[in-house]
């Protein structure tokens, strides 16, 4: 056992839990902050995967703005389901049975496959780098068609939360 | 070192909680939570399959980032129709939205 090892393990067990009090615990905004937990512990997976600046969006973009935006949702809406009544429906075991299903298919897949177990390569030279991922974004003869689409379609969602959002009476 | 293998059961076990919740919860706004879930799970796989499998080219990194634009715009997009309809209907509980129903 590797230092980097047990970090994972412990990591990974307080992330699982964290997703588990997501997805049942019947306070909505309970819920919410679980999830920054949980988004955290997918933050030092990326840093153990030596993709520090997606470790840096996931905090910016995930914590800051996705997870508080889901915060203010629950207190705009909490009247209603104040913690009374079951917070599930009443098919959560065919749900739960789907869920267990699809982690046994997978596992199934994964575990036939010849490269389930290979160890990282080791970072070599240029790749990794921050500037080559960013050069890439913008060079036309690979990423840069995506990349304006993604920022029309947040231009587009931006647009549409307003509108749908906004208040027609005043 | 860390083997290929527990970054995927890993990501296998987060998505799965993730569809449990989409699948099970009643509020809406809890159904959401579940699909940002599945999507994160969804970028740890493409992260560790950049760095195990092709550390030298870009796809992996690329795509992870369409992921969290896209992301962003659905959360914001499915919050505000979740309020919309709770300003209609003062319920959020998602058996109760069928206004597009005739």
């Amino acid at each position: 056992m590797t230092v980097e090892q047990i970090i994972f393990l412990v990591v990974a067990v307080v992330t699982l839990v964290a997703a588990i009090a997501v997805v049942t615990s019947r306070n909505l905004i309970h819920s919410a902050l679980w999830l920054i937990l949980t988004l955290f512990g997918v933050a030092v997976f990326y840093v153990l995967l030596d993709a520090g600046f997606f470790a840096v969006i996931q905090v910016i973009v995930y914590i800051g703005a996705i997870a508080i935006l889901f915060i203010f949702a629950s207190m705009l809406t909490r009247r209603v389901m104040q913690d009374t009544g079951p917070q599930s429906n009443s098919n959560w075991w065919l749900g739960a049975l789907i869920a267990l299903l699809l982690f046994g298919g997978i596992a199934l897949v994964l575990i036939s496959w010849q490269g389930f177990t290979t160890l990282a390569p080791i970072l070599t030279g240029q790749s990794g780098q921050l500037s080559q991922l960013g050069l890439a974004l913008v060079s036309p003869d690979q990423y840069v068609l995506p990349f304006e689409l993604a920022s029309v379609l947040l231009v587009a969602g931006m647009i549409g939360a307003i509108f749908v959002a906004g208040d027609k009476k005043q | 070192m860390i083997p290929l293998s527990w970054y995927l059961v890993f990501a296998a076990l987060l998505f799965c909680i993730g569809l449990y919740g989409v699948l099970a919860r009643k509020n809406a706004i809890g159904i959401l939570l579940g699909i940002e879930l599945m999507l994160n799970a969804v970028n740890v796989n493409l992260i560790a399959f950049w760095r195990y499998r092709s550390p030298g080219g870009i796809a992996g990194q690329a795509f992870a980032i369409i992921v969290f634009a896209v992301a962003a715009a659905e959360v914001a997009v499915g919050l505000a129709l979740i309020i919309s309809i709770y300003r209609r209907r003062s319920s959020v509980v998602a058996n109760d939205m069928n206004m597009m129903k005739w």
